[in-house]
């Protein structure tokens, strides 16, 4: 007798007790469940919610583990300890010393957000007597890719609390939330602890505490942890920067947002396994494309001088809006969530460009916000269902009409 | 209560709970949101609608038999403003730092639902004695939410109760502070109060599945 049968047995002999949903979602995890529907319709299909999940977390990775790298490596460059990489494969990046900065900063942002999360997740279904839902697989894998390597553990635990519970199981559980949870965990920490989630100090590991290390005193050199998108913000030169390195995504950043070069990579995995949506992707990028062009030719036209405030980020080539900051992640990973995303292809189309167009313009007018993509997002969360509405609306009119005129 | 009958009783009792105004009818939710983020302003802002409600209701079920019904929601209007106009002086004369915290929110109790609503419903339709006890407990159960959310968010979002510091001195790092704690700055936003009585309201049903309603 097999693992997988003494299991089933195992099931069949606490099929009362309370806590069965627990060793459900263990057990469904390793193995597909003996059990097939037995009436109605349903349809055959090899991949389950678990399956998809799995794949989505597969496309996430790579950017995990280069996030892991990029940590140290950011570490180390801002002490000085280290030449710059020079592309890809430097050979400063992928370097054990980085890996162990990573492993040290980065994977106990994972477990904690995979503890805490799923623990909610447990709690609420053996209350309500429910099966664990697998919607928190992707989410716990999604929030250490967006925050910055330095928040502090207790801070990330509230969140995930604070967004699984609002987010989703008030809305009742995966499947029902408007907005997407791993973003409103994102949203929390912006509102709630904004000196841990923006500025010029959190992006880098060591940053705030060499800031604190010279408040108490000591002697030392301050080491800056600001984005790309902040010095453009506050209109200052990016000398060293080439966009090579944007693209590849050795630059500061949140753990896993950095790389354009392996989002692209999971994006063609999600397409190809048929689990994202090309069509929101393509809108979301279109959409961000149209905005930069927008306001570059604002500054062309010579509508705004360049003592503007939002002259540094107006000026921007529109397409370096895809390769600074998050758009891209965003678009591959977030704005595609089938639950909270627009769910008729006309919808997708508006949907995405919608996320693009507004994340441009929060990221270019609001200096408050130096990443609007994650607000665009949650956002057009809201209205995907209005938007559905009318897409449907309007193709039942259409019908109508062509009815009409079929029995006139 | 030897003072009250039963049912003046359920007149003060029932709005604190399972016909709460704010809860349960979710009426006055603006004010709720607004101004509890200071737990003094929440308790402060429950006493002027304490005293707005219960004098209010009384007036106008005195007057109930002479309003004519067409213009019955102006003469209830008079009456609230004189009584706001009332609470707004007295604040600004003794208590002026706080009167600007609540700022225009005290002029707005004039078109606090709770107040209209309780006069449209019963005040006239009742007797001044029941109608005072329904005003009071009305109030009563609108100051409950506004301190219990104030409670939080002020404990919550600035470490402080009633402007003392409860939590320890986040600059200096002493108390809770000291080992990493730290405010949470979304406390002190409207959002958070819409979320703190929404889960007032969850808490609230999944106690006593009768309010749940479908």
């Amino acid at each position: 007798m097999g693992l997988k049968q003494n299991l089933h047995n195992f099931k069949e002999k606490n099929k009362d007790k309370k806590w069965l949903p627990g060793f459900n979602a263990l057990f469904t995890f390793l193995y597909m469940p003996n059990e097939t529907t037995h009436n109605g319709t349903h349809i055959k299909a090899a991949d389950d919610l678990k399956r998809t999940m799995n794949t989505v977390i597969m496309a996430l990775v790579p950017c995990l583990i280069f996030g892991m790298f990029n940590a140290g490596y950011q570490h180390y460059l801002a002490l000085g300890e280290i030449e710059s990489a020079n592309g890809f494969l430097g050979a400063s990046f992928w370097t054990i010393d980085n890996l162990m900065i990573g492993v040290w900063k980065v994977l106990p942002l994972v477990i904690v957000s995979y503890g805490v999360g799923l623990a909610v997740e447990f709690v609420f279904a053996i209350i309500k007597g429910h099966e664990v839902e697998e919607g928190y697989l992707v989410t716990g894998m999604l929030v250490p890719l967006i925050v910055p390597v330095d928040i502090p553990l207790w801070m990330l635990a509230v969140a995930v609390i604070f967004g699984v519970v609002i987010g989703k199981e008030v809305f009742g559980g995966t499947g029902m939330n408007i907005l997407n949870p791993a973003l409103t965990i994102r949203a929390f920490l912006f509102f709630a602890y904004p000196t841990w989630m923006s500025g010029d100090k959190v992006w880098v590991h060591g940053a705030v505490e060499r800031d604190q290390a010279i408040a108490a005193g000591q002697n030392l050199d301050a080491i800056s942890g600001e984005t790309l998108l902040g010095a453009y913000a506050q209109n200052s030169s990016l000398a060293g920067i080439d966009y090579w390195d944007m693209f590849w995504g050795i630059i500061p950043g949140s753990v896993g947002e950095t790389s354009k070069f392996l989002i692209i990579i999971g994006a063609l995995f999600l397409i190809f396994t048929k689990i994202g949506s090309w069509r929101i992707m393509l809108s979301t990028i279109i959409g961000a494309l149209v905005m930069g062009l927008i306001f570059n030719g604002v500054v062309d036209a010579g509508w705004i001088g360049d003592t503007s405030k939002f002259y540094g980020l107006m000026s921007v080539p529109f397409w370096q809006h895809l390769i600074i900051g998050s758009i891209l992640f965003g678009a591959v990973y977030m704005a595609t969530d089938p639950v909270t995303a627009s769910q008729t292809n006309k919808g997708k189309w508006i949907y995405g460009f919608l996320i693009g167009f507004i994340s441009i313009m929060i990221r270019v007018f609001n200096p408050a916000y130096p990443e609007g993509v994650f607000l665009a997002i949650l956002l057009m969360n809201v209205f995907a269902p209005t938007i559905d509405h009318y897409v449907v609306q309007g193709n039942v009119k259409r019908r109508m009409k062509r009815l009409k005129v079929k029995a006139a | 209560m030897g003072l009250l009958s039963k049912k003046d009783t359920k007149l003060i009792t029932d709005p604190l709970a399972d016909n709460n105004p704010i809860t349960i009818q979710v009426l006055g939710i603006c004010s709720a949101l607004a101004i509890t983020a200071e737990l003094e302003a929440s308790i402060v802002m429950s006493i002027s609608v304490l005293f707005v409600m219960g004098v209010g209701n009384v007036v106008i079920s005195l007057m109930r038999n002479i309003i004519p019904s067409k213009i019955r929601i102006i003469a209830q209007l008079i009456v609230v403003a004189t009584l706001v106009i009332i609470v707004d002086l007295v604040l600004k004369a003794f208590a002026y730092e706080l009167s600007k915290t609540l700022s225009v929110f005290v002029g707005l109790i004039i078109t606090n639902c709770i107040i209209m609503g309780r006069f449209e419903a019963f005040a006239l339709g009742n007797g001044p004695w029941r109608s005072f006890l329904d005003g009071i407990g009305n109030a009563l159960g609108y100051a409950v939410i506004l301190i219990i959310v104030g409670f939080f968010r002020e404990l919550l979002g600035s470490g402080t109760l009633l402007g003392i510091p409860v939590l320890g001195d986040p600059i200096e790092k002493t108390g809770l502070y000291s080992i990493g704690y730290e405010n949470n700055g979304f406390m002190l936003l409207s959002p958070m109060a819409l979320i703190v009585v929404g889960i007032i309201i969850w808490v609230q049903r999944s106690r006593n599945k009768a309010l749940i309603e479908d």
